[in-house]
């Protein structure tokens, strides 16, 4: 009301302005302000790119003359991927900085602490860099959204895989013995209905030196397939010892750990060759998409804003796709700039098409469904890279 | 080191004699400022002004451990975590009321501590500070293990529901948590200020100094040691549980080995000796300053924090607490001039 009093002042043009536009904080005539918390610092700083990277993306959408005119302020700070801190930094954006949303955070331990808070609050929490299955419950957090597929979705489609084309399979499996681990597994399971097909199970701490007993155990078995549940360290040591012990089994590599760099190079590729994983964007170092537009705008990106990116770390273009979804429903919230409403917007892409997703996946929601992307393709290693087979596979 | 620091306990003595009516004036101040601060203070600002308290808690117990019995430990980070987990499984599991948690926490703590002081206490100096760092590395493999998922929630954590106090305080929840950790401070000040001025003071600062004498002059050595040492974990554990309701969520990550040099950071930065301004000063160091430092170089906010502590160590070994000190005593003789 006080604006619209002062705009009159002002006269007729700002006052038609001022009564066409609706702001939460965060949001004015000039400026759109959002956060990220992500690991600047400690053990796991590697993964902060992901959330400098949404900033550059900002820089540019702000050269380019903003989002309907306003500019954008990303507000990045480092929680250490310790949840306490996350917290801190959480209150710190919404309370003393006054975001109008949160977006792009990193890890499943640190989102959980402020899951509660910022669903409290009624501040969205949006398109968050991980894979745990909880953040789809638009029920109980209907301010809570992902945006990469959830491990149980890949889950999923290994399994599906097996049914339609090995029916009769004895299956092996390695997973880590914790949440990541399990959620891969519980989904599997499920998707696979005959359970006695997993011949033995065999699970691993993170603690651990080596999993060449398991490795061992599950050769014994007797399987001839090979579904590796493991963090890039163990992935590859699993990956290495089968070979060393001549298991030569049909082995399915969760996508946490399909780096070539990272994991198949120190496994051995003759060891990896035939390993069947999943994908859902772009590899920019894949010659296969040496010619793709959307890998040369990240490149182009990358040259102008985003120098420190590093082409082996897949979150540096992954996030790509998560800035320009944020800038899609900045766009299409309008003038109306309200916390309800950037939800309205997010809980609506229907057939989205962000970049660096793979021809064929796009960015669909609902009101009850928070899972933004729920379809991959399957890809085999031919010794050299990735090769993608079959037709983009979607699970609900 | 010793004649300096038999200095420093004389100067001490003496000054406090002259004022004491003085100091009790202080304290109560201090207190009631605390207190007010629930009215003034704001949702974030309280939850900040929680966390430094709770830590400063922990650093009081630890100052007495390393300054006045002079053992360094550099674990005490799985003592925060453990008094945290004890206040979570309180009110996750039996619903108890969150401003109790610290009692059942404290009570947890000093078992563990006596039951890990005992056969540690033999050992001196960097052994000890080694023995505990262990403790602290092993401590999030700990959480995070399936044995005690149950309980723990393994890599989950816990979430806490914290109900504020009842209406007619007409307080909320930040409000109701800070003046629970408000308590526990003042609970806190009022027994480590007993403790150093007391006759166990005299055998920390004395075992410290010279344990031949100390012994030769009827100080049972060995119990000074244990009971600071338990003191220290007490602290830490009561500390801790007020953290985690502040924060209302524990997971294994959020008590990294980093935790305990934090706390060691804490200590030592704020001013060893000093019994409450050091530890106050040096939770404030240890919550604020990395925020401030990441707003000066985003990305080197370490280099700049560690730049700092340093620079402290540098400027004056006794910390922070030593810096106003000094400061104080030259505008006192300005004044008297």
């Amino acid at each position: 009301m006080l604006k619209l009093t002062t705009a009159l002042a002002l006269g007729f043009t700002l006052a038609s302005g001022a009564m066409a536009a609706d702001y939460d904080r965060g949001a004015s005539d000039a400026e759109i302000k959002f956060g990220i918390i992500v690991p600047l610092s400690g053990p796991l700083s590697a993964y902060g790119t992901a959330g400098t990277c949404i900033a550059a993306y900002f820089d540019m959408v702000n050269d380019r003359g903003g989002i309907n005119g306003r500019r954008v302020t990303v507000s990045v700070q480092d929680d250490g991927y310790n949840p306490a801190k996350t917290v801190d930094q959480a209150r710190r954006l919404v309370e003393r900085e006054g975001v109008l949303f949160v977006a792009g955070n990193l890890g499943t331990p640190t989102n959980s602490a402020i899951h509660r808070y910022m669903n409290q609050r009624k501040v969205p929490h949006l398109f968050l860099n991980t894979g745990a299955s909880k953040w789809d419950d638009p029920d109980n957090f209907p301010w809570t959204m992902a945006f990469t597929p959830s491990y149980a979705a890949e889950g999923r489609i290994y399994a599906r895989y097996i049914k339609e084309n090995m029916p009769d399979a004895k299956i092996g499996i390695l997973y880590q013995n914790d949440d990541f681990g399990r959620d891969y597994m519980d989904a599997f399971i499920d998707q696979l209905e005959d359970e006695s097909l997993i011949v033995s199970s065999v699970s691993y701490d993170t603690s651990a030196a080596t999993v060449d007993s398991q490795m061992s155990t599950l050769k014994d078995s007797g399987a001839d397939v090979f579904f590796n549940i493991a963090s890039p360290k163990f992935a590859a040591q699993a990956i290495r010892r089968a070979g060393e012990i001549g298991w030569k089994p049909t082995q399915f590599l969760v996508s946490v750990s399909n780096a070539k760099s990272a994991v198949l190079d120190p496994a051995g590729l003759d060891h990896s060759t035939d390993i069947i994983s999943t994908q859902y964007l772009k590899e920019p170092t894949n010659p296969a998409y040496a010619e793709d537009a959307d890998v040369q705008a990240w490149q182009e990106f990358k040259a102008n804003y985003f120098p420190k990116a590093s082409e082996g770390n897949w979150w540096d273009w992954s996030c790509y796709s998560t800035a320009y979804t944020i800038e899609h429903v900045l766009k299409e919230a309008g003038e109306e700039l309200t916390r309800e409403n950037l939800m309205k917007v997010a809980s609506n892409l229907d057939g989205f098409e962000a970049p660096m997703l793979l021809p064929g996946i796009t960015v669909n929601t609902a009101a009850d469904d928070f899972a933004p992307i729920e379809a991959m393709s399957l890809m085999k290693f031919d010794g050299e890279n990735w090769g993608l087979f079959g037709d983009v596979i979607a699970v609900d | 080191m010793t004649t300096e620091s038999t200095d420093i306990t004389q100067a001490l003595r003496a000054s406090r004699k002259a004022s004491v009516p003085l100091a009790r004036l202080g304290y109560g101040t201090a207190a009631l400022a605390l207190l007010a601060a629930t009215g003034v203070l704001e949702g974030y600002e309280l939850f900040l002004a929680s966390s430094i308290l709770s830590y400063a808690i922990a650093a009081m117990g630890l100052n007495v451990l390393m300054g006045y019995n002079g053992q360094i430990s550099l674990g005490h980070g799985a003592f925060f975590a453990i008094g945290a987990y004890t206040a979570s499984i309180c009110i996750d599991h039996f619903g108890v009321p969150f401003a109790w948690t610290p009692v059942i926490a404290g009570t947890v703590g000093m078992v563990a501590g006596w039951l890990i002081g005992k056969p540690a206490l033999r050992l001196e100096g960097v052994y000890l500070a080694l023995a505990t760092f262990g403790l602290a590395i092993a401590t999030p493999t700990v959480l995070r293990s399936d044995l005690f998922s149950e309980w723990t929630g393994g890599v989950q954590g816990i979430f806490l529901q914290i109900n504020p106090a009842p209406d007619w305080t007409s307080l909320d929840l930040d409000q109701s948590i800070y003046l629970a950790v408000v308590g526990y401070f003042v609970l806190f000040s009022f027994l480590t200020l007993r403790l150093v001025r007391g006759l166990n003071g005299k055998a920390w600062i004395a075992t410290r100094d010279n344990p031949i004498a100390a012994r030769a002059m009827g100080f049972d050595i060995t119990r000074a040691k244990t009971r600071a040492f338990v003191f220290s974990v007490l602290a830490c554990s009561v500390g801790g549980a007020l953290q985690a309701v502040a924060v209302q969520f524990v997971a294994p990550d959020s008590f990294p080995f980093f935790l305990s040099i934090s706390l060691f950071t804490a200590v030592v930065v704020g001013g060893l000796c000093s019994p409450l301004i050091g530890p106050l000063l040096g939770a404030v160091f240890i919550v604020l300053v990395p925020n401030m430092t990441e707003e000066i170089w985003q990305g080197g906010s370490w280099a700049v924090y560690g730049g700092v502590i340093i620079a402290i160590m540098a400027i004056q070994p006794r910390g922070l607490a030593g810096m106003l000190g000094w400061t104080w005593n030259k505008l006192a003789t300005h004044t008297n001039d």
